[in-house]
């Protein structure tokens, strides 16, 4: 007569893998492979419009006739000819050599996503407080988690992140007798947001950061993906100091390349370094030689205006959808670039619940309980418009709207409502709470 | 000497249902355990390209490992059976009504099985006649606690149980997020117990049966799925004229629903000691911590081989 679990190993995992179980969420996304379902939920970039015969011809010959390098090792920092392009990238947003930004400040990386594991690992202790934005990107939070850090969420509006809300954070920290390590930030086109900091609010903010000696995480993977004018100057570029700048090539080039960076202050960059050679040992040799070569032999820049114009025109499909079709009460942010529209749902409704109704109705999208340490804000839900064409995003809408009326009657029907949202400043503890990453979507849906 | 042909097996897995992760697991699973057997074999998922694709490759059997309706409800399988292609498990129709839990209980009633008292209405029906008072009437009538769950539809998705008055409208709500039909039952306490019947042409044999023991008390998707969560004893728990019972009372419920091959039952096993069939599976999931694998391993027969067997039945049945 026997027992099993089926894992022998459950008094030998980590504390922080608590609560990292199958997800009924997880579950619900798989049906998004299919093509019946329009998915507004991945943020995948649409690199079917790359000129891939080009790109292929040029990774042939990366092998082929540079092979004895590219199939080599790089230095853990990262190859300088690709830390070079990246200044010239980080130009376009202000951050240039005025600003002192040099190839030498810059740690190449597996993609932002281990740009953001890096710095949680130079910074968090468990218990450490990160301040962010709220909702935040979930990956983010995926990270902050693992650090086995505590999560305030800042509220943001159709401005970007809100300075009274930050400052107020750091009193309800300080309060607690904490201190916060650094915040995380999006300015641009913000994951799951969608809005855009303004200019005047970038600098209070770092004002505010200053007086607190709170460092700023400023994740930028959006910055070039603008629909008009210019690109806005960087927090970075405004402030040389306490910044850490992250960006990624996964948006204005290829996520398949897992290549990003970050840009910090020296000393820090030496612990970044010292981090990931003790993590990955160095980015791959090759990926990093592609993207080098891309941005010094292809027209990237016309490539990049070709990506906008695609997702502005997705953009206006996707407002002028929801203009036309969703129910009263149904409110979006209208995004100025970027992927992301933020929904909130009619009163009462929750969109994680709602979720299996979604699916059956075969359109998908990412509920806002994704999006805080908490597992809250399932008011909300984010919808991507990176990659399905205008018809499909229209009708992904038209199945959406149908979706919501249909909920909005059942819960009437049986006096049911959702709980209400969360209040403005929300302190959640992301080591012991499970939710964010328990619900992060696969990989292409982040 | 000529050489004997051996079948080629496809195997179908993914489907557009919510189970399509653990359906894709489960097609991964009985791809590895035929293989280890030499058989041959490829999954696939079962999308428009299928039909064109027996054009070209004709498979001598198919094993479905889809869950939800389309590898539960009959459809595929009266598809399979108008392209003449013979498959694993029960037929088009047995299959549709064991995947309905209403019209299974009621065949199971007819039969003289026990399976908790319920009711079964669609939406529209708490529409017409104002969900306040029917429910009221399921409460006046079944008793406190209840379970709800989509009348069609697996892995736990959309179930709920209420043990108070004033979580039924909210459970309602979670379930008809799932299915537009709701089955309300009248909750048992008691063990959870899976029972695999198999029948390799001998008539169905119950395996041995399988207990669940849920970390937190509720045989949820994160409990079924995630190994540590749920300790399940093999064979259960149980002395042997209660074992013995159990069996007996799946086997009726294999053979009163005209199931084919093997199935799982799923009972709760009161403090009396009575079993209460709760649903009955056609397709039942071959992941890794699924219950009908660790009943075959635990009879001490190889997953491989019991498919194998399966799959030449299929084909002799032509």
């Amino acid at each position: 007569m026997t027992g099993t679990t089926l894992d022998d190993y459950t008094d030998r995992y980590a504390q922080r893998m608590r609560g990292m179980t199958a997800s009924e969420i997880r579950a619900l996304f798989a049906v998004t492979a299919r093509p019946e379902v329009v998915s507004l939920a991945g943020g995948a970039p649409f690199v079917a419009a790359l000129p891939l015969d080009a790109v292929g011809e040029m990774m042939a010959k990366l092998g082929g006739e540079q092979g004895a390098t590219t199939l080599q090792y790089s230095g853990g920092q990262g190859d300088l000819a690709l830390r070079e392009r990246i200044c010239e990238v980080m130009a376009l947003s202000g951050i240039d050599a005025s600003t002192g930004a040099s190839p030498d400040d810059v740690v190449v990386t597996v993609g932002g996503q281990q740009a953001l594991d890096l710095v949680s690992r130079v910074f968090l202790d468990p218990g450490d407080v990160v301040l962010a934005e709220g909702p935040s990107y979930v990956g983010a939070l995926g990270v902050f988690q693992a650090a086995q850090a505590d999560v305030v969420h800042v509220p943001i509006d159709d401005d970007g992140l809100i300075p009274a809300a930050l400052a107020e954070a750091l009193e309800t920290v300080a309060r607690a007798g904490k201190r916060a390590k650094f915040l995380y930030t999006v300015p641009n086109y913000h994951n799951p947001g969608g809005v855009t900091l303004s200019s005047e609010r970038r600098d209070e903010i770092l004002a505010i950061a200053e007086r607190a000696r709170l460092l700023v995480i400023e994740d930028d993977p959006y910055g070039l993906l603008g629909f008009s004018g210019e690109p806005m100057p960087a927090l970075r570029a405004r402030h040389r100091d306490g910044v850490l700048y992250v960006s990624t090539f996964s948006k204005t080039f290829a996520p398949g390349l897992r290549v990003g960076w970050v840009l910090a202050p020296h000393a820090v960059r030496e612990k970044l370094v010292i981090a990931s050679e003790a993590q990955i040992l160095c980015p791959s040799m090759f990926a990093q030689t592609a993207i080098a070569t891309y941005f010094a032999t292809m027209p990237w820049k016309e490539q990049v205006k070709t990506f906008r114009q695609i997702y502005q025109e997705r953009r206006d499909a996707l407002l002028s959808a929801l203009t036309e079709q969703m129910p009263a009460g149904t409110r979006w942010t209208r995004p100025d670039g970027g992927f992301y529209v933020w929904l909130t749902l009619p009163d009462g409704l929750h969109s994680k619940e709602m979720l299996p109704r979604a699916i059956a109705a075969r359109v998908a999208y990412v509920p806002g309980t994704g999006f805080y340490a908490d597992g809250t804000g399932g008011s909300h839900l984010r919808l991507s418009y990176c990659f399905p064409t205008p018809e499909r995003i229209r009708e992904g809408v038209r199945r959406l709207a149908g979706v919501i009326e249909k909920e909005t009657l059942v819960r009437a029907e049986f006096g049911t409502a959702a709980a209400p949202a969360p209040s403005r400043v929300t302190w959640t503890h992301a080591t012991h709470l499970g939710p964010a990453a328990g619900q992060a979507p696969a990989p292409g849906l982040e | 000497m000529i050489p004997v042909m051996e079948p080629h097996v496809l195997i179908l897995a993914g489907g557009l249902s919510y189970e399509r992760e653990v359906s894709l697991r489960s097609g991964r699973r009985v791809l590895d355990a035929l293989r280890a057997v030499g058989v041959d074999a490829t999954v696939r998922d079962a999308d428009t390209t299928l039909l064109p694709s027996f054009a070209e490759v004709r498979p001598d059997a198919v094993i479905i490992a889809l869950h939800g309706a389309t590898g539960e409800d009959g459809s595929l399988r009266g598809v399979l059976d108008l392209c003449g292609i013979p498959y694993v498990g029960s037929d088009a129709q047995s299959a549709r009504v064991a995947w309905d839990k209403p019209s299974a209980k009621a065949v199971l009633r007819e039969a003289g099985i026990p399976t908790p008292d319920w009711v079964a209405l669609p939406h529209d029906r708490f529409s017409e006649l104002g969900a306040g008072a029917v429910l009221e009437r399921i409460v006046d009538r079944l008793g406190l606690p209840l379970m709800v769950k989509p009348a069609q539809g697996g892995s736990g998705l959309g179930a709920a149980v209420v043990r108070d008055a004033g979580e039924l409208p909210g459970a309602m709500v979670g379930c008809f997020a799932y299915d537009q039909t709701a089955l309300v039952e009248r909750y048992v306490a008691g063990v959870d117990i899976a029972v695999s019947v198999l029948d390799v042409g001998e008539g169905p044999t119950a395996l041995p049966a399988v207990e669940i023991v849920p970390q937190n008390g509720v045989y949820d998707y994160a409990a079924r799925y995630t190994a540590g969560l749920t300790t399940w004893h093999v064979p259960a728990r149980l002395d042997e004229e209660i074992a013995q019972r159990v069996a007996v009372t799946a086997i009726a419920a294999h053979t009163a629903l005209g199931l084919r091959d093997l199935s799982r039952v799923d009972l709760i096993l009161d403090a009396s000691g009575d079993a209460h069939v709760l649903e009955v599976n056609v397709a039942p999931g071959m992941t890794e911590t699924s219950l009908l694998p660790m009943a075959v391993s635990a009879a001490g027969l190889d997953f491989g081989k019991v498919l194998a067997n399966l799959v030449t039945r299929a084909v002799q049945r032509g």
